[in-house]
């Protein structure tokens, strides 16, 4: 059983309430962090921790924090990226859900090592419930005295606000965050300058995660020394992933990032396996922009090692034979998934998706569906197949923000790892419109139990 | 890192743009020093507008490679920067023309914009004098890999002056930031995301505020234009002469482009970036009454013919004041003179071997070194 620090009172009735997290141990990183340490400290903390930027980049939050210009005068923001949008992930919704002053609590302790007395909390629009999961929760907080001014007599003032999104999965882009919650179009803005130097109104910013924000709870209570050594090499911690799609049991977990890619599919304690006696045929491990994964090398690295559930072990391989820990939206296909119908999915997301600033984007994306629509319904050429990958390679790096890379990536990957299943898709016109390609080349390396293989 | 930039001494920035080193001001954006050389090694800008604030990084045609990132920091950038929105730092190494990388993604680029574009230059008000079409012409392929149906949108009437063609829209925003910095109130905007964003007024409200006409100035394609224009005439059969008036709210220098005595159309001087030009370091945006009122000769005092750069299909009809390009090559190139297609003769040995007098068939192992 892996170690939990996040969701190990989640299951406790009611923790949602101030009373049962205050009973249960909540707020004590606040009383630590007001009363015995120096916001620097707590930074210091969190350097030590090993804490990775939980929302897909993996940037150290330590070193964010350290970012911080901090002017003489001018105000500071901490602003909590809750535009949870990426399809497949569903981790941070769980955490507000549930543990609504978890992330109030990581607010606190982290606004006091930032020095921002305003922080806020950008949220996706679709969430609409747990806008008043959390307003409660802020308004207990506020009774009780973990926020307003001078809080726990330290001095330190703190207001939490949240704001809710309209609906666009570019706003969960830092930067077009920032522009949306200025109350402008949600256009990502050009970088430099970067937000921890003008951020919010212009002034220094910090955008985290809710998951890595309330990490830091954790980071606080027991050191950061003791956080970092859970976890191997530079993943420390423990990782929010939700596991979806054709497995036995969906949903958010916790792990600890010791455990390997194939105990935390097949294993009982995680997603217990494939649904319905299938087979794995891909993965999409990190949310729905990273690379695409076959099975044989989601299991296995190139070099023949198991791959772990760890930044580092899944990006082995670079994007030839890798991935990325993203997100953590954990999206597993059988055998039964169509690869080509997949991908269009994707691009037809990220064509609705993209913001329209920048031309490689706003163009590249629209016609990549539209050459993928046509490849799934049998009416594609093979030249289609090196023309997606020609306008994938031109819109990669070249647009203002990730999402254009987001976009790239997935049909990139499709084409590395599935391209006999599109040119399947070219050759048997007809044939694609009845069935899928199947699992093919890339068989599942478990031999599933004996007795619960049902015939395909 | 603008900050950090300006607290420093202005002791000047060396910079080497493809192999040509040029000193400029701290807070200089790698396209204007590109500028400041000229010629060639420009790279070229859809919607950046040294005129307008917060324009550019958006239409990812002036893509540069970074191969040192300064004198203090040689590491290269990891990827291509928008030369408009990035500035230079002391000993910055910045490849365009010269490097394969940026010549591909700019290809790239003008794919992208092209793909939706109607291509309907013949009956295109803008043709002779846009952008797009000097970008294509420079960077594009001869032919189409897109196979289907070009966007198209619904017809919008944005006021009595300027004409809106959504289909030819580039997305630059520069006529935003028209609005938003010339104009008592913009009333216009972006409606919409992504693949179907469009410009558009506020529920088909009429844009008709004063210096509003600037817009169709800034655009680089034939999105807006001219409605006292519209189908008048081709632009390389008018005449553009400079001309003044008094104006008392504007600078009221403008070229008139003329076919006979009658004047077809009035817009602000250019200068050789496309750009309005600027009188005493303020640029020189004209006022409507300037622009669509004043259709006279009598309304003006004319100076005298507009320069106009002879590669501008705009210098076939007159012959006078053509600007000589600046000629950069041979100091691209290193003084190498550059590959000619038909040339081979310097670079091949095929004339140096008798072929008659070979024992058998030639192969490549008899062209090597003249051997």
């Amino acid at each position: 059983m892996g170690r939990k620090l996040l969701l190990d009172k989640a299951h406790i009735e009611n923790i949602r309430l101030y009373d049962v997290y205050r009973r249960e141990g909540g707020y004590r990183s606040v009383e630590k962090a007001l009363k015995t340490m120096s916001p620097d400290a707590v930074t210091e903390e969190v350097k030590k921790s090993g804490l990775r930027g939980r929302g897909g980049a993996g940037f150290p939050t330590g070193m964010k924090w350290g970012f911080l210009a901090k002017p003489q005068g001018v105000p500071r923001y901490l602003v909590v990226n809750a535009d949870e949008s990426e399809p497949g992930t569903f981790k941070d919704r769980y955490l507000m859900e549930f543990l609504p002053h978890l992330l109030i609590e990581g607010m606190i302790t982290s606004a006091y090592a930032l020095g921002s007395s305003r922080a806020y909390i950008y949220i996706r629009g679709e969430y609409d419930w747990i806008v008043d999961i959390l307003e409660q929760a802020i308004g207990e907080a506020k009774k009780n005295g973990w926020l307003g001014k001078n809080i726990l007599g330290s001095g330190f003032d703190c207001e939490i606000y949240i704001q809710r999104g309209a609906g666009a999965y570019i706003c969960g882009e830092e930067t077009a965050l920032l522009e949306s919650l200025e109350g402008k179009r949600g256009n990502p803005r050009i970088k430099p300058p970067f937000p921890a130097v003008k951020g919010l109104w212009d002034c220094p910013t910090v955008v985290n995660n809710v998951e890595t924000i309330a990490a830091v709870v954790p980071i606080i209570n027991e050191g950061g020394e003791e956080y970092a050594k859970i976890g191997i090499g530079k993943s420390t911690g423990t990782k929010l992933i939700s596991a979806c799609g054709n497995i036995k049991k969906q949903g958010v977990y916790e792990i600890d990032m010791t455990i390997s890619v194939e105990e935390f599919i097949y294993s009982d304690e995680y997603c217990g396996g494939i649904a319905n006696g299938r087979k794995l045929k891909a993965c999409i491990p990190g949310g729905s922009s990273v690379p695409i994964l076959p099975a044989n090398l989601l299991l296995k690295t190139a070099k023949g090692e198991a791959r772990m559930m760890t930044y580092e072990s899944l990006a082995d391989g670079g994007f030839a034979t890798g991935s990325m820990m993203g997100s953590g939206g954990f999206i597993v296909l059988d055998d039964s998934q169509c690869v080509v119908r997949h991908t269009y999915t994707l691009a037809r997301f990220y064509r609705h998706e993209s913001c329209g600033q920048c031309s490689p984007c706003r163009e590249g994306t629209g016609w990549m569906e539209k050459i993928l629509l046509n490849i799934e319904n049998g009416k594609g050429k093979k030249s289609g197949i090196d023309l997606l990958w020609d306008i994938q390679r031109k819109i990669e790096g070249n647009t203002i923000c990730p999402l254009g890379d987001a976009a790239a990536w997935p049909v990139a990957a499709a084409i590395r790892h599935f391209r006999d299943e599109f040119e399947w898709h070219v050759e048997n016109p007809e044939d694609c419109l009845r069935r899928n390609y199947g699992l093919a080349g890339y068989a599942d390396p478990l031999t599933p139990p004996k007795g619960e293989l049902v015939p395909v | 890192m603008a900050d950090e930039v300006k607290k420093e001494a202005p002791a000047n920035f060396k910079v080497t743009i493809d192999n040509i080193t040029i000193e400029v001001t701290p807070g200089t954006t790698i396209l204007n020093a590109a500028r400041q050389i000229g010629g060639d090694v420009t790279p070229p800008a859809m919607c950046y507008y040294s005129k307008l604030q917060g324009s550019g990084g958006k239409c990812r045609t002036c893509l540069v490679e970074v191969a040192a990132g300064s004198a203090a920091d040689p590491r290269p950038m990891p990827k291509l920067v928008a030369s408009c929105r990035t500035n230079v730092m002391d000993g910055m190494v910045v490849k365009n023309i010269t490097s394969e990388k940026v010549t591909d993604a700019r290809n790239g680029v003008v794919e992208f914009l092209l793909i939706n574009h109607p291509l309907d230059c013949p009956i295109c008000d803008q043709a002779g004098e846009c952008d797009l079409q000097d970008l294509s012409y420079e960077h594009g392929k001869e032919g189409t890999r897109y196979e289907f149906k070009r966007r198209t949108f619904e017809k919008e009437d944005i006021g009595p002056y300027i004409q809106l063609h959504m289909t030819r829209c580039i997305l630059c925003y520069r006529c935003t930031y028209v609005a938003d910095q010339l104009t008592d109130q913009r009333v216009h905007g972006i409606l919409d995301r992504g693949d179907h964003a469009e410009i558009s007024t506020y529920i088909s409200k009429a844009i008709d505020n004063d210096f509003s006409g600037n817009m169709i100035d800034v655009c680089p394609v034939g999105a807006l234009t001219d409605k006292t224009f519209r189908f008048k005439n081709r632009v390389w059969f008018t005449r553009p002469v400079d001309a003044h008036r008094d104006c008392p709210t504007c600078c009221g220098k403008v070229t008139l482009w003329q076919r006979g005595d009658e004047v077809l159309r009035v817009t602000a001087r250019k200068d050789e970036w496309g750009e309005v030009q600027s009188y005493d370091g303020k640029p020189g945006w004209i006022c409507n009454a300037c622009r669509f009122d004043k259709k006279k000769t009598s309304d003006w005092v004319i100076e005298g013919p507009t320069a106009i750069n002879r590669h501008s299909v705009i210098s076939q009809g007159h012959y006078e004041g053509l600007q000589k390009p600046k000629e950069t090559i041979a100091e691209i190139m290193g003084g190498r003179d550059p590959k000619l297609l038909m040339d081979i003769h310097s670079i091949s040995d095929v004339n140096k071997v008798a072929l008659s007098e070979l024992p058998g068939p030639a192969t490549s192992k008899t062209f090597e070194n003249g051997k």
